[in-house]
């Protein structure tokens, strides 16, 4: 067996894993569920990518990632009722209205949420750069502050998401019952893994940004302004958590304060799964972690954490820096 | 005598509670290769570093065309004309060739592509590994790409860490022969155990020892001088 098809080996372990679930599932069932759990997937890439870039390119935690997150919901909630007023695209029939306020609220929640971020990073993460426990201490500090002026500026309760009008309800194909929202989540996510995979392959920005992953100080000592490439990493991550915020919101229909401290876990056992400073990692490790998920909730509803705990620890005892090698 | 390019002033570089520089000071002139020589721990490395910004010294000056460095930020300092060739080449092994002369290249001018040329030209290895990943390439490849890559940018001095360390005699003469190409186009200050290579490649020297500059003078004087350089270096006969 050559190198190159042994380079393949886990690859297909990994597929016949997550194939045996159809053993004890109809097909039909399984369709749907692997639907739902590729969605999922594409969702918790777009938290867990912005969480890993930062730390792979800064080396910081930013446990307010998830707080990120919640922001990007809120903002987007705000963005959704102001635009659907101005113009009625949300309640329009037309599915193309619908993509269209649906991308614009992403956009707004993923800009407000950048421009917050610049902030986060100038105001908290600067002075703690290179000591992780006291990066620590300070984000969890800021994802109180974040919450609470969620609180301040939305309310405490939980409130529910606007959703297009064409983004409700399922199609049937062929028998397998398919919501539509999971099919908008994978082309939107696939469109932004694809964005961000391109930018940092194809341009100087984005080969900056993977040498300063391996080395930033060589980055430096190179002429390019590391603090300014870490204000714009913070900002492109925040901006990734807020679009996963808004679609996650979309998906669950409701949004309340704390609701990026839940997503937060799922995050960083993606990131850590794929790889911290990962986007391949973050990709691999977000889909494995929704369609485990997914499938065992079916199976076993009560064990569904369970199994992301498990993945965690058979991926980390096999291969203890994750999947990917950071940069990759 | 004309104006020195760069001149250290009596610095001082703690790292953490250790105070590992406690008085370095020498000048640079056009047109010479310098020398740092000493034993391990001397200050060589930390004097490198001291001058890139990457340790900032506590007490000091280092001008570099009469302008005062050592309060500015690395990046600000290369973009000065100061290129860095660190002990571990600092190379992006997961970047190809092509991709870390890029991340290199301060802008994709035409003066760039000049500059790629004579590169490749000086280290045609480099041509045939293009498009492959900096990882993969073998020691003495390494060692020219993390030499090459500053020298796309237009660089008045260029320090390089260690060049020969683990590198097999004939890689070695090989570099020799490349730096010696090099000394025209830029002064470079040499950081070098090896003394052959110190030897062949250094117009001047300047010893190093327990953080302080303790000697310095032409580097042909340093070769006859067997006393000097069992003190210091440790080393007798012909080195």
């Amino acid at each position: 067996m050559s190198t190159q098809q042994k380079a393949w080996l886990p690859a297909l372990a990994v597929i016949a894993v997550f194939l045996l679930p159809i053993l004890f599932i109809s097909p039909k069932t399984y369709i749907t569920l692997t639907i739902s759990g590729v969605a999922m997937g594409m969702l918790l890439f777009l938290v867990s990518s912005g969480f890993s870039l930062i730390f792979g390119f800064m080396s910081v935690l930013n446990m307010a990632h998830g707080a990120l997150f919640a922001w990007g919901a809120y903002i987007g909630f705000s963005a959704f009722t102001v635009i659907n007023k101005w113009t009625g695209w949300g309640a329009s029939d037309s599915i193309f209205l619908n993509m269209m306020i649906f991308l614009l609220v992403l956009m707004v929640a993923g800009i407000g949420v950048a421009l917050l971020g610049v902030v986060v990073e100038r105001l908290v993460i600067r002075p703690v750069y290179g000591s992780h426990l006291f990066q620590i201490f300070i984000t969890v500090g800021a994802m109180i502050v974040l919450e609470e002026l969620i609180r301040m500026v939305w309310g405490p309760d939980d409130e529910v998401m606007p959703v297009p009008m064409n983004f409700i309800g399922s199609y049937d194909l062929f028998d397998v019952v398919v919501s539509k929202y999971p099919l908008i989540a994978i082309a939107v996510g696939s469109a932004l893994y694809l964005i961000v995979f391109m930018i940092l392959r194809r341009t100087r920005l984005g080969m900056i940004v993977r040498a300063g992953v391996e080395n930033p100080e060589m980055v430096q000592v190179m002429g390019h302004n590391v603090y300014r490439y870490f204000t714009g990493v913070f900002a492109a991550g925040s901006a990734l958590a807020a679009i996963g915020g808004g679609m996650w919101a979309t998906f669950v229909k409701s949004i309340h304060p704390a609701m990026g401290g839940e997503v937060i876990v799922f995050a960083l056992i993606v990131a850590i799964i794929g790889g911290l400073g990962s986007m391949t990692g973050s990709v691999v490790g977000a889909l494995m972690v929704g369609l485990s998920y997914n499938y065992v909730a079916y199976l076993i509803p009560k064990a569904a954490l369970g199994i992301t705990m498990l993945l965690l620890v058979v991926i980390l005892s096999i291969k203890p820096t994750g999947l990917f090698r950071e940069g990759t | 005598m004309a104006e020195p390019l760069l001149q250290v002033e009596g610095i001082h570089t703690h790292i953490g509670k250790h105070h590992i520089l406690q008085g370095v000071s020498f000048e640079v002139y056009a047109g010479e290769v310098t020398v740092l020589l000493g034993r391990n721990g001397a200050g060589k490395t930390t004097t490198l570093r001291s001058i890139m910004g990457l340790l900032p010294p506590s007490q000091g000056r280092i001008l570099f065309k009469n302008r005062a460095i050592h309060h500015m930020k690395p990046f600000d300092i290369a973009r000065l004309g100061i290129g860095f060739v660190p002990e571990d080449r600092g190379l992006f092994n997961l970047l190809t060739v092509e991709e870390n002369f890029r991340v290199a290249m301060l802008q994709e001018a035409k003066k760039s592509q000049e500059r790629l040329e004579f590169i490749l030209d000086v280290f045609p290895d480099l041509k045939k590994f293009w498009k492959a990943k900096a990882g993969v390439l073998s020691g003495g490849q390494k060692q020219m790409l993390a030499i090459g890559r500053p020298l796309v940018n237009d660089n008045a001095l260029l320090l390089i860490d260690e060049p020969s360390k683990g590198l097999a005699p004939i890689i070695i003469d090989h570099l020799i022969e490349a730096i010696h190409r090099l000394k025209e186009h830029m002064m470079i200050i040499l950081v070098e155990q090896n003394f052959y290579m110190a030897s062949k490649l250094g117009n001047v020297f300047h010893l190093f020892d327990d953080g302080r500059t303790v000697h310095k003078g032409q580097m042909e004087d340093l070769v006859q001088n067997e006393e000097l350089k069992k003190k210091y270096l440790g080393i007798s006969g012909a080195g």
